[in-house]
């Protein structure tokens, strides 16, 4: 199949594509999520995205809630943003980083002010983006100009020889169209690092790959308490058929392809600064990874399911494939992609990725993702270390 | 039908991918790098999912799948058998 030059985008004031045309009401800190979500409640089709955290945090752990925050409200699937925090300069902070952008954002402070009158004046501005934005139309652009991100969950061994691949057929005819990719799953690829390694595009990125590697293996090595059986696998993986973390991230791997070069390491977060494919330091927790993609500015995610992980993400489309014809059966109503025909020689490898494709270029002109429909909205804050 | 895959054809273990494999089937596998397949006999029920062990494997014998180690055997393994957390586990962490 030749794949679509164009899809239907959203272009923003950075020149940056976005697919989805979201109003975000967005907290700085816990103690905002009640003014943010009665905002959104007031002002129909905005969305609150609440979470548990952004007080005494400190230093790079303080230093990832703001990148975090301020990406998601970067990203191009957003056409506007408000932001509520309990004090102003905290919340200055955000405001300003989301305004490096040039979209409109506004920002109130709970102190002095009290929930009422915050929720009423943040209820104006609300009201004014949402309209707005209403009227922005969606423009031909170029598929070059497309970020897909990638990271499976609830895998099992159909992962790995199925809907991982799948991703991986994908990645490799986006990577020649010169779209800017992202893997990550730090941990995930213990057993398969080397693979990795070796598909790094020079001794400059190995080298960076490999630190970030080693660290994240001193952190489990840190605190583990066992070989880590109870956790990496997952009960679900381990019920699914897999046994081990190497046979795990040998799996995982697939999604990278076959012929894409790992371009460069970013941090959790991190935008990054030209096409290709890169890989995040990360969780291999799938929310957490996801809400990384979307503040690192990915605008369509990737996510291939085994047992059938259920994730979503309030700004990020996330399409599921799954080619585990038992899961395809039990849990349709999650599974974006079917590629089970590929355990069964129905389909070939390729015809699988094209499957996904169409389905990437279907999303991306608008259609909504089966997580997008079910309500699937996590969003996940990746802690470094207690707060002061 | 193909009843389970492998990746590569040195392999020691392949993946059930359908419902109901029980002991005494034989089961044709699917060596997804080759496009070819091979016969093989179930001796145990394999869940959709889990492994069967391609060959005879004594303990601390090295797993292969992808062609790639994934583990060590703990109890020893014969052809046909369910290979999974209760003879293998990881040579990390």
């Amino acid at each position: 199949m030749a794949m679509p030059k164009t899809f239907q985008g959203y272009r923003r004031e950075n020149g940056r594509v976005g697919v989805r045309n979201h109003v975000i009401i967005l907290p700085v800190d816990d103690l905002s999520n009640a003014a943010c979500e009665a905002v959104a409640n007031n002002i129909k089709g905005t969305l609150a995205i609440p979470h548990p955290y952004g007080r005494l945090q400190f230093g790079a752990d303080l230093d990832l809630h703001f990148r975090t925050l301020i990406g998601t409200g970067a990203n191009p699937n957003v056409a506007a943003v408000v932001v509520i925090g309990i004090e102003d300069q905290w919340t200055k902070k955000v405001v300003d980083g989301i305004a490096a952008t040039g979209k409109p954002v506004a920002g109130f402070g709970i102190e002095l002010h009290g929930d009422h009158d915050t929720i009423m004046r943040a209820s104006k501005a609300a009201k004014e983006y949402l309209q707005w934005a209403s009227e922005l139309q969606r423009v031909a652009c170029d598929v070059k100009e497309l970020w897909v991100s990638t990271k499976c969950g609830e895998s099992d061994t159909t992962s790995g020889c199925g809907a991982n691949p799948t991703v991986g057929d994908a990645f490799d005819k986006l990577y020649a169209e010169g779209a800017t990719l992202v893997f990550g799953e730090t941990t995930e690829l213990t057993g398969g690092e080397q693979i990795v390694a070796a598909r790094c595009r020079d001794d400059k990125v190995r080298a960076e790959f490999m630190r970030v590697f080693d660290r994240y293996q001193d952190v489990i090595n840190r605190h583990k308490t066992s070989d880590l059986s109870d956790s990496q696998p997952t009960k679900g993986n381990i019920a699914g058929g897999l046994t081990t973390i190497e046979e795990k991230a040998l799996g995982n791997i697939q999604k990278i392809g076959k012929r894409c070069k790992v371009d460069g390491v970013l941090d959790k977060a991190e935008a990054p600064t030209g096409p290709g494919l890169w890989f995040m330091d990360s969780s291999s927790a799938a929310a957490e990874m996801v809400t990384l993609c979307a503040a690192a500015g990915y605008v369509v995610h990737f996510f291939p399911t085994g047992q059938g992980n259920v994730i979503g993400n309030p700004i990020l489309p996330v399409i599921k494939i799954c080619a585990n014809p038992r899961t395809v059966r039990t849990m349709s109503e999650h599974v974006d992609v079917d590629t089970s025909g590929l355990l069964q020689r129905a389909i070939t490898m390729s015809e699988a990725g094209d499957r996904l494709l169409d389905m990437m270029f279907r999303t991306a002109n608008g259609r909504l993702t089966a997580a997008e429909a079910l309500g699937h909205r996590e969003f996940v804050l990746t802690r470094l270390y207690e707060s002061a | 039908m193909i009843h389970c895959v492998l990746h590569d054809p040195d392999d020691s273990v392949a993946v059930v991918v359908v419902e109901g494999v029980a002991a005494g089937a034989t089961l044709t596998g699917l060596i997804l790098d080759e496009d070819r397949t091979i016969t093989l006999p179930c001796v145990q029920d394999i869940p959709l999912g889990h492994k069967v062990a391609l060959k005879d494997m004594a303990t601390g014998d090295t797993v292969i799948k992808y062609g790639i180690d994934i583990g060590k055997v703990v109890q020893p393994i014969r052809r046909g058998e369910h290979a999974h957390v209760h003879n293998v586990k990881t040579k990390r962490w």
